[in-house]
């Protein structure tokens, strides 16, 4: 039995986790927040992309380090701790993932090395509205080699430079790439809950769109990118839960209250080890995903499910229980508390709540049973 | 990262599997979950103690200063679960071989660990830990049985009071006793353990009739019994110490779950007709808790399997591995709840036979709150989290430097 990180990984975590506590503080994350003009920390993005960590998991031959998804694991669960402001998880756990699932050689040649160096950010664009995606009531519509359609919210869809949309051909859906600056795109900037990560409502007029994959592939592929993303975020969610209870932990052990510290009493203790029990639960749940990611193991659909709900429950708990730890001054604007909260909601529903990926998990249970 | 065995994991693995095959009693009837051992039990379970420990498959971490084997904590997880494939016998030696006979192995003479270890490791003597009493169940220091000097100045040590909640002490030989043996000292400090023979005169056992109708606890009344000094296991004063040595090895357990799980709740739903005239499983609100509760238990499954790594590379499991009861016993109890829910006015009936699925969610929905207690109630297990893996500060005591006979109590 050998169900942990390495001691190499466990050492890229280390740096990672020094290298972003040096580059991405919380007013660095702030820094986005407080400036409406500000979609993405640049800044940290082009530290971040010199790393090497954009490429992590990119084979060298397109330009990457040719590490293993264990290896971006480790990386995403830090990003997650730091809040960091950047397309990340956009541009890496879905675009680049799914180019090299189904990209051909030319797909892949133009796009990875290009993610690897930090010149090109990505995005994936599925839901068109309020309300749980359905491939059957897609509008957006692919024509020969040509997209119209809306989608809206697109996270990181106003500062992307290529977008993996899920649209309609000859009636079966399907993933396109489009080049967002390319004609016929209109993005206008979104407000969300979560305002340092970037969203946007993405407008297309016959945009040129190539697809990716076979033809009426475009649902199970879907899957299998949401399924790899989902392992990676819920490290990112982890990293979020974690870091939330180490917050509350702190705060509880120098916050006095009626004569003693409040991490004295059971309301706040018990409050506390629910949190560390979810986030253990989380963390196990999260290793066998990157265990089954890592090997392309069939488990992979059940195990990215369960690592999703697990991890989006924790950081949910963890992020809200963080903030009534605090009191009164969790509540405000100064203290950190919000941060954690808007990005745990963020990241829960970005790739479909966590009410979908337990009915995608109920099905998956049933077929195996059937098998 | 990878579920496989090392080499020589692998070559113990091929070897106990190969004994198993040709010693594993067969056709043994299990015990079911929270029924007690019956004298015919019993001697299956000896039997099978004894044949283990003849092949060096019993203790197996034991040192072999003490007569075990010697081998690795790993070797003993490795072992267990090539067991569990089998139709194995109860286990009335756990709390002995778990905490008992350490303590004795580690506290007491030589001439006593001769004595105890190997018939405990041959299953040919069975031990009980008597801790828990009337006044004193999360709180086990308040122990107040009594242990005072003999007046014939023999130095023995004269007993009496109650014990409660003592597992398997109505078929066991010895036991681990905690007593008061000075109530002027400060509650933790003024406490001793002995081990005593259970039929020494004045030892009373009565069974316990627990709500869900089995009787596998009991109370254990003590009236004058004598026990002599050299039964004394660490010094006179220390008991608190020595008690925590023994929880200790309580805690590094790794339990699964039992009752009914996720997949008999699956099975159930799909059974059963629901909200929509078609299977409960089609119910949206069914779907959503077996998924949460598939989640908990692969959770708890893998938290399992990060605590064996770190046995298998020779450390100390991290504190995760403290999360499992507190996890499973109430995922037990809920997941009963909404079988029978379910199961609607039906939920109720529990005449064998008749009903199906009935028995394993109701021994689940009996048996969950006492497994909400047992072995640290959940808010002792949250207590222990916060303060041992969080580093959270104790809870304000009124008891702390108070000579315990000045200490306020109850009833």
């Amino acid at each position: 039995m050998n169900f942990d990180f390495s001691d190499d990984q466990k050492s890229l975590q280390g740096e990672a986790r020094r290298f972003l506590a040096a580059q991405c503080p919380t007013s660095r994350v702030r820094g986005v927040l407080d400036d409406a003009g500000k979609a993405y920390d640049e800044a940290l993005w082009r530290a971040v992309a010199g790393q090497g960590w954009l490429g992590a998991a990119i084979p060298e031959e397109y330009g990457g380090l040719g590490l293993g998804h264990l290896e971006l694991c480790v990386l995403a669960e830090e990003l997650g701790r730091a809040v960091a402001p950047i397309p990340f998880s956009s541009t890496v756990y879905l675009l680049a993932e799914a180019v090299m699932l189904a990209g051909d050689e030319a797909q892949k040649a133009a796009i990875l090395p290009r993610i690897a160096a930090g010149e090109l950010i990505g995005a994936l664009a599925t839901s068109e509205g309020p309300g749980v995606l359905s491939p059957a009531h897609l509008t957006a519509t692919v024509t020969g080699g040509k997209l119209t359609g809306v989608k809206t919210p697109v996270t990181d869809g106003d500062i992307a430079d290529t977008c993996l949309v899920l649209a309609k051909e000859n009636g079966q859906a399907a993933l396109f790439l489009v080049d967002l600056k390319g004609e016929g795109v209109v993005r206008e900037a979104m407000t969300t809950l979560d305002p340092t990560r970037d969203s946007a409502r993405l407008t297309f007029t016959d945009a040129p769109a190539q697809r990716l994959g076979a033809a009426g592939q475009g649902v199970e592929l879907l899957e299998q990118v949401l399924d790899r993303a989902a392992v990676l975020i819920a490290f990112e969610q982890l990293g979020g839960a974690d870091r939330c209870l180490e917050m509350a932990k702190a705060y509880a052990l120098e916050r006095y209250a009626f004569g003693r510290v409040i991490g004295s009493y059971q309301a706040i203790k018990h409050k506390l080890a629910d949190m560390y029990v979810n986030n253990e639960l989380a963390r196990s749940n999260a290793y066998f995903g990157a265990w089954a990611l890592n090997a392309d193991a069939p488990e992979l659909p059940t195990a990215a499910s369960a690592a999703r709900i697990a991890a989006s429950e924790a950081y949910w708990y963890a992020s809200k229980e963080n903030i009534q730890t605090h009191g009164g001054v969790g509540y405000t604007w100064a203290v950190d508390c919000h941060l954690f909260y808007r990005r745990s909601r963020q990241l829960s529903l970005a790739i479909g709540a966590p009410r979908v990926w337990k009915e995608r998990l109920v099905s998956h249970l049933e077929r195996r049973n059937a098998a | 990262m990878d579920f496989d065995d090392t080499p020589e994991e692998a070559a113990y693995r091929a070897k106990a599997r190969a004994w198993l095959d040709v010693n594993a009693p067969m056709g043994v009837q299990q015990r079911r979950a929270r029924e007690v051992e019956t004298a015919e039990t019993l001697v299956v379970a000896k039997a099978w103690q004894a044949r283990k420990a003849e092949a060096g498959y019993a203790c197996i971490p034991w040192s072999s200063d003490w007569g075990g084997p010697g081998g690795t904590p790993i070797q003993s997880v490795i072992f267990a679960q090539e067991e569990a494939k089998h139709s194995i016998p109860g286990n009335p030696f756990a709390i002995g071989l778990g905490m008992c006979v350490p303590t004795v192995a580690t506290f007491a003479d030589d001439a006593a660990r001769k004595r105890f270890v190997g018939p405990a490791m041959r299953g040919d003597e069975i031990w009980c830990q008597l801790f828990s009493e009337p006044a004193g169940g999360s709180d086990v220091a308040a122990v107040r049985t009594r242990a005072e000097r003999a007046p014939d100045g023999s130095g023995d040590w004269i007993v009496n009071g109650q014990k409660v909640w003592t597992t398997g002490a109505q078929f066991s030989d010895f036991g681990i006793v905690l007593c008061r043996t000075d109530p002027d000292a400060p509650k933790h400090k003024g406490m001793t353990m002995f081990w005593l023979d259970m039929k020494s005169p004045g030892v009373e056992v009565r069974p316990i009739h627990q709500m869900a109708g089995a009787a596998g606890f009991n109370e254990v009344f003590f009236t004058d019994v004598r026990i002599p000094d050299a039964q004394r296991l660490g010094p006179i004063g220390d008991g608190w110490k020595v008690s925590l040595f023994t929880l200790m090895n309580e805690r590094m357990a790794i339990g699964g779950e039992s009752g009914a799980g996720w997949a008999d709740f699956m099975d159930l739903a799909r059974q059963t007709p629901g909200l929509k005239g078609t299977s409960a499983l089609a119910d949206q609100a069914v779907r959503e808790k077996l998924a949460d509760w598939y989640v908990k238990s692969e959770g708890l499954k893998h938290t399992r399997n990060r605590t064996i790594t770190a046995l298998s590379r020779g450390q100390t499991p991290g504190p995760e591995n403290s999360i499992g009861k507190l996890v499973s016993a109430t995922m037990m109890q809920d997941l009963a709840h909404a079988a029978v829910e379910m199961l609607d006015e039906y939920g109720i009936v529990a005449d064998g036979a008749a009903t199906g699925a009935n028995p394993i969610f109701h021994n689940s929905l009996m048996g969950a709150p006492g497994m909400r207690i047992a072995g640290g109630t959940d808010e002792i297990l949250r207590n222990i989290v916060a303060e041992r893996v969080l580093g959270l500060p104790g809870d304000i005591r009124l008891d702390k430097g108070v000579a315990f006979k000045d200490i306020p109590t109850g009833r």
